[in-house]
């Protein structure tokens, strides 16, 4: 029984960074309605720039808020650069493009910090928490950050202006554009949130993968098996689905036989593609309906 | 109600290619294949070894080209199939002492049936959510490769190392050589076939189905049928580049499959133009020289070189090598007058 809790525990814990992905996806997704295959990139090279903060010496939550600003510059100058030109293309373009950002960023981390694999801080601590066996403190805190970060976000989209101009613009663009909000920016902003939350799942979960240039590929595989079950079209879909595709991982990782370490990607294609097959909106979003 | 307008506002999957501007005319095809068969002559072992690796690409290209730009589904999962195809080759070869000819069409049959089998969930997805669903079977395929249980066959971790053909009858000519002729055959053969295929009736219900598929289906298109044959045939076909690289290569690894491959080869697609079968040979040249050219560079560098080529593409010549080829034909047309 113990061990059970333990891994429910630790699958929560790795459950909110992938709800985190998953956020940062379902944000995109929201806002352009394409998939967002370089947002593990993103949030790998936001935590590149905070660990090289920390080598020149700014505390760690120092580096932590100036990596989320930058973030939310980056993901904004990309929308601006990249993709706002490309609105109108089709999906096969759209597609290209993410990729082709997934290249480009990949490499470019590559280059400046080189493949090599670097440990990174955690604020926490790794004692248990609270004299408990059952979850360390960086557990406990990356949970923490998160529930944080979900608080304040639900916050802003039910009680500002700007979070209700940014759910209307992706409810329904024409008619937010004629009660005068402008859509355009929203999407950028879409995409600087986007670019923040995945950066904080980067800066969360960088002590546990390690920090490498091709960390993020297994944390964003994750993310999207969490979008897709809780919906893409559903922000709260895409939290409910992080939790419990991170529980889902670790049990099954503990007590299915076969499946270790060595299977965690297959597991969660076997994920993906069963969702899409039994519920293709997910547990939360709503049925598209298609016409000639 | 609000749903059903954003469907009909949903951007196309791709632009429609029309059937005439998916191949070459006669005079062109035979000039590209007479350079292609005598180029071999006079060039080292080594630069004949890249001809090879060029030909394969371009048939792995050709594979994506028939889904995407027949039947206007997205994979970013190539590399898996062609990993399987791969993989395929070097363990009847290796295992079953078979003769490596007789390898490749097993390779693809078996890579046929595995992408029939993953088009059957892809039938209800599409979009991005098949890009999705196939970016995951890539990113999984080289830890399925790397599985204590397979190990006995695949070598696990460590790869399997493949024993290159001699040429056959006692032909004076190099290994390389005789295998650049032989991949040649292959991929001359597959092309005939593929521009048949895209101008038969199933090509036909492909590109009504890229073009508008609830139209299609009101046609009396067997969606689904015609979906997941385009599939099967992609991945057959990728299956056979897979089992030639293999035996080109001399060594398959599961950490030669990742998901950087289909993003070459999704490249090279783009690159081509999407939906114009020549491209594919075009596409597969960029993918080939442009690493090796950026490596020497610096390490490390090609995925960069990779991802802002295909935004240059993406916003100055959308159409690929395609577009470039037409320009040309005008240009060339201005001056005869």
């Amino acid at each position: 029984m113990e061990l059970f809790t333990n891994q429910v525990l630790a699958g929560i814990a790795t459950g909110a960074i992938y709800a985190c992905m998953a956020l940062a996806v379902v944000m995109i997704y929201q806002a352009i309605d394409h998939l967002n295959f370089a947002q593990g990139e993103m949030a790998m090279f936001s935590t590149f720039i905070s660990w090289q903060m920390m080598q020149w010496g700014v505390p760690y939550w120092g580096a932590f808020i100036l990596t989320l600003a930058l973030s939310f510059a980056g993901g904004i100058v990309i929308e601006r650069l990249l993709f706002k030109p490309l609105a109108k293309a089709p999906i096969l373009t759209n597609v290209a493009g993410f990729i082709a950002l997934y290249g480009i960023i990949n490499s470019f981390a590559g280059l400046i910090w080189d493949f090599t694999i670097k440990q990174y801080p955690t604020p926490f601590g790794s004692s248990p928490f609270l004299g408990s066996q059952l979850i360390s403190t960086h557990q406990a805190g990356m949970i923490g950050v998160t529930v944080l970060l979900l608080i304040g976000l639900y916050l802003f989209f039910q009680f500002t202006r700007i979070g209700l101009a940014m759910r209307a613009a992706a409810a329904l663009p024409e008619s937010a554009r004629l009660v005068g909000i402008n859509t355009s920016w929203m999407i950028a902003l879409g995409w600087g949130m986007a670019a923040a939350i995945g950066s904080i799942a980067g800066m969360l979960i960088a002590p546990v993968v390690f920090l490498e240039p091709n960390m993020m590929l297994g944390v964003l595989i994750y993310g999207f098996a969490a979008a897709v079950l809780g919906g893409l079209t559903s922000p709260l879909g895409a939290v409910v689905g992080g939790f419990l595709v991170g529980v889902f991982e670790n049990l099954a990782g503990t007590y299915i036989p076969v499946v270790g370490n060595e299977l965690k990607l297959p597991i969660a294609l076997a994920l993906i593609i069963t969702v899409l097959v039994v519920k293709p909106a997910g547990l939360f979003g709503r049925p598209i309906v298609k016409r000639v | 109600m609000s749903a059903v307008q954003e469907a009909a506002a949903e951007a196309p999957a791709i632009e429609a290619v029309p059937k005439r501007a998916m191949t070459l005319g006669i005079g062109t095809s035979l000039a590209i294949l007479a350079l292609l068969l005598l180029v071999p002559l006079f060039v080292k072992n080594f630069i004949i070894f890249q001809l090879t690796m060029l030909l394969i690409y371009a048939l792995a290209v050709l594979a994506l080209n028939i889904l995407t730009g027949g039947s206007g589904q997205f994979s970013l999962g190539q590399s898996a199939f062609y990993a399987v195809g791969a993989y395929t080759s070097a363990i009847l070869m290796e295992h079953a002492n078979m003769n490596y000819a007789l390898t490749l069409p097993i390779a693809g049959l078996i890579c046929f049936a595995f992408g029939f089998a993953f088009g059957q969930p892809a039938l209800r997805l599409s979009g991005v959510y098949l890009a999705l669903a196939t970016f995951a079977l890539a990113t999984a395929m080289p830890q399925l490769l790397k599985l204590g249980f397979f190990e006995h066959w695949t070598g696990g971790v460590q790869g399997l190392v493949v024993t290159k053909p001699d040429a056959p009858f006692g032909l004076p000519m190099s290994q390389d050589m005789w295998l650049y002729y032989f991949t040649l055959a292959i991929t001359i053969g597959i092309y005939i076939a593929s521009v048949n295929l895209l101008r038969s009736r199933s090509g036909r219900a492909f590109m009504a189905i890229r073009d508008n598929e609830i139209a299609a289906s009101a046609m009396g298109v067997d969606v689904a049928l015609y979906k997941t044959l385009a599939f099967g045939v992609s991945a057959g076909i990728t299956g056979v580049a897979g089992g030639l690289g293999a035996i080109a290569v001399q060594f398959v690894a599961p950490d030669g499959y990742t998901i950087l491959l289909s993003i070459a080869l999704f490249l090279g697609m783009v690159v081509g133009g999407v939906g114009w079968l020549p491209g594919s040979i075009v596409g597969s040249a960029f993918i080939i020289f442009v690493p090796n050219i950026a490596e020497g560079i610096s390490k490390g560098l090609s995925g960069a070189v990779f991802g802002v080529l295909l935004f240059l593409v993406i916003f100055l010549v959308p159409h690929g090598a395609r577009q470039v080829a037409m320009i040309a034909q005008q240009l060339i047309g201005k001056l005869r007058n």
